[in-house]
């Protein structure tokens, strides 16, 4: 498999997702009365577009809010401030009934599919459920969409019949990304959706997914941890950090020119399958702040290595500092 | 030439299971010098933690070790009665695990934990104890040591927990560590953190490291020599440049070419196809050959020996077979090509 080609630049294709000041917070209830005494800022006032047919990665450490951003786009979590545009119509205040239509559009794919799955049920019988509650097909015609959706993502007619627990776990992501394009949708967020996988199996799996992008000109949000996997699969990526967006680019930017001194420590950090990339690390000090408690200023002040006091007290502001890469950083 | 400080020979680990005895390490021989790391690798169930939970005597309940020797310092370990082993642990031989929650009581404070190993295997007052134990949190990088050993492991984060079960591991000077899938669990930033540590305690300390990863960027991070696993069997050993530089097995030039290369995003990644066989599933001659795309007749039907070079690089593959065999060092026959 060739190193995967780039979809044009952003600014030719139509945007499909805008996301506009969107937070979240899960506030902490305590205390014999229960009230309400913080928030976990999980997710704070980010602003960015997905255009149509391309891949954003979104990285960053663990606890960061890659997933509470996905779950939030989806509707599975409330917002608690912003705007959400999908295909030019905002969406985060639409009721149950008009919020249907974009169900089908908006697909996830998660890190464990067998806990998605249902164990004591056929995984046809699975496919064909998403078929009946979306569509009015008749079930012989249900019956031949499953298996067309089985071949489609390289998977053998007979495992109709077959259970979950039956499959390795490369195969099971693929019934998971069965079900998740089977009702053909624009947009998919992946959240961690290869990195339970063997490296050997990984690879497949990044390979349908492409080829799945361009069949059917799909755009996905694909949150990962594993940096090598983002730029190798990814056309533009979002750094997060503590719930804030600290860098956004394309890959080619954020992984050759990046600003912002928590990409470079991350960069930094990948230990490089081959013994010539020995070599001196930036070293981060410290963990990850509590983001119930999050630091003043610069949320990367306590751990960065270039601070200056202007970071304690002042929030950088996200910053186009060349087309289409943003970085909030005073020092970028 | 570095004395061994560990030699296993000829493992064979098995369990019983409703399909019968397994076999989960398969006639699996290596060793591990004083002052050096060997890193397994390999994907998913391949054998890594079973081979190293055979060295230690920490099997689970239906595993055992069929054949074969463990050699610590030259004396044989494998008989050794469960209370003999577990003066050996934490004393001689220490381990660290993927997930330290699982390894730290969580009910007894960081102090207590950090304190028996010494009142077990040396004979230290409390207050050395103490001490001592505050010393070993310094030397992980923990700040606030004092206040740390009144806290409980929850309190701390998983970087930090981490750093403590390496601390505990290392209060004996143990000749030997085992560490198996120390960072998985963490975040790339606090990973480079701790193998720094591990690699310096290393130097520091003269101990052996045995580390068990998936992840081939760990390994060249850390290893001096690299031994790759497959389906139970030693595939592939040699020193780190070499297996880098020259790997031999197709099942290695796999791996490394499933990972993508940060730094070059030209590289071309291709996937292996299929995936791991279960213990059940029976394969004839080698066991990659299902998978491997220079398969010829002969691997169908005749398991490969394990073929040796000049630099004592070894690949268990017909495709060197202009090698020669490896002689079998435990009771001085060829391995049979069978
Ligand atoms: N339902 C919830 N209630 C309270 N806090 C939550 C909830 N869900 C997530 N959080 C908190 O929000 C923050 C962001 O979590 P999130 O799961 O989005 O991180 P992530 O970047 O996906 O991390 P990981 O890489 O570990 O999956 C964390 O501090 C988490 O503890
Ligand atoms: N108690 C057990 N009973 C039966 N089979 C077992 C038992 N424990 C492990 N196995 C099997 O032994 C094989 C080797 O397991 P092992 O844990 O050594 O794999 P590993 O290489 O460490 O994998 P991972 O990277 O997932 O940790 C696997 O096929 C596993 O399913
Ligand atoms: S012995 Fe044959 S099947 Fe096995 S790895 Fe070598 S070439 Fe492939
Ligand atoms: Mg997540
Ligand atoms: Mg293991």
């Amino acid at each position: 498999m060739k190193a995967m080609e780039q979809s044009p630049p952003p600014s030719e294709s139509k945007v499909l997702l805008e996301l506009n000041g969107v937070r979240k917070y899960f506030p902490i209830k305590g205390g014999v009365l229960k009230r309400v005494q913080g928030n976990v800022k999980a997710v704070e006032s980010i602003s960015l577009k997905v255009f149509e047919g391309e891949s954003l990665g979104v990285v960053g450490e663990s606890g960061c809010g890659k997933s509470t951003l996905g779950r939030t786009i989806l509707g599975l979590e409330e917002l608690t401030d912003g705007k959400i545009i999908f295909n030019d119509q905002e969406i985060q205040d639409l009721k149950k009934k008009e919020k249907k239509k974009f169900v089908k559009e908006m697909q996830m794919i998660f890190q464990d599919p067998y806990a998605s799955l249902n164990p004591r049920q056929r995984v046809g019988h699975a496919l064909d459920e998403v078929f009946r509650m979306h569509t009015k097909l008749p079930a012989d015609e249900r019956r031949m969409a499953v298996v067309d959706l089985l071949k489609e993502v390289g998977l053998k007619e007979e495992s109709y019949d077959r259970y979950p627990h039956e499959f390795s776990g490369g195969q099971r992501q693929r019934i998971g990304i069965a079900r998740a394009i089977a009702l053909n949708p624009q947009f998919i967020i992946c959240d961690e959706a290869v990195s339970a996988l063997d490296v050997s199996v990984q690879a497949q799996v990044l390979k349908l997914l492409k080829t799945l992008q361009r069949k059917y000109n799909l755009s996905y949000l694909f949150i990962s941890h594993d940096l090598g996997v983002v730029q190798y699969f990814c056309d533009r990526v979002l750094v997060m950090y503590l719930g804030n967006a600290v860098e956004m680019g394309t890959v080619k930017d954020i992984f050759k020119h990046p600003l912002h001194p928590y990409t470079q420590a991350l960069l930094s950090a990948i230990p490089r399958p081959s013994v010539h990339g020995r070599k001196e690390r930036i070293r981060l000090t410290g963990d990850m702040p509590n983001p119930a408690d999050p630091p003043s200023g610069c949320p990367f002040h306590t751990r960065c290595p270039i601070a200056q006091d202007v970071c304690v007290t002042d929030k950088p502001a996200w910053v186009e500092h060349r087309e289409n890469h943003f970085a909030a950083c005073h020092f970028a | 030439m570095q004395e061994a400080l560990l030699e296993v020979k000829n493992l064979v680990t098995s369990f019983r299971t409703a399909d019968g005895t397994l076999q989960a390490v398969k006639d699996v021989s290596f060793e591990v010098k004083k002052g050096e790391t060997l890193c397994i690798v390999g994907e998913s169930g391949c054998g890594k933690s079973i081979t190293s939970l055979s060295v230690i005597g920490l099997l689970p309940q239906n595993g055992s070790i069929e054949s074969g020797e463990v050699l610590l310092e030259g004396k044989p370990i494998q008989d050794l009665s469960h209370e003999e082993m577990r003066r050996l642990r934490g004393n001689r031989i220490s381990m660290i695990f993927q997930e330290p929650m699982t390894a730290l009581n969580p009910v007894l404070t960081i102090g207590y934990q950090l304190r028996e190993p010494l009142l077990l295997h040396r004979n230290v007052s409390k207050k050395e104890a103490t001490v001592k134990a505050i010393e070993l949190l310094k030397q992980v990088g923990i700040p606030y040591p004092e206040k740390r050993l009144k806290q409980y492991p929850h309190e701390l984060s998983g970087g930090m927990r981490q750093r403590v079960m390496i601390a505990i591991a290392l209060a004996c000077h143990p000749g030997l560590l085992i560490a198996d899938e120390p960072t998985t669990a963490l975040d790339v930033t606090i990973q480079a953190q701790i193998l720094d540590l591990i690699n310096d305690l290393k130097e520091e300390l003269g101990m052996g490291v045995l580390m068990i990863t998936h992840d081939m960027g760990v390994v060249a991070e850390v290893a001096d020599r690299v031994m790759v696993m497959y389906a139970g069997k030693k595939v592939e050993e040699g020193t780190v440049e070499e297996v880098f530089g020259n790997p031999k097995h197709p099942y290695t030039k796999g791996l490394l070419n499933s990972v993508p290369n940060i730094d070059d995003p030209e590289f071309e990644l291709e996937a292996i196809p299929g995936s791991m066989p279960g213990l059940n599933e029976e394969i004839s001659g080698c066991r990659f050959h299902p998978r491997c795309q220079f398969a010829m007749d002969k691997c169908k039907v005749l398991d490969p020996p394990e073929f040796i070079d000049r630099n004592g690089h070894t690949a268990k593959c017909w495709l060197h077979e202009d090698e020669e065999v490896k002689a079998d060092e435990s009771n001085g026959t060829v391995t049979a090509t069978v």
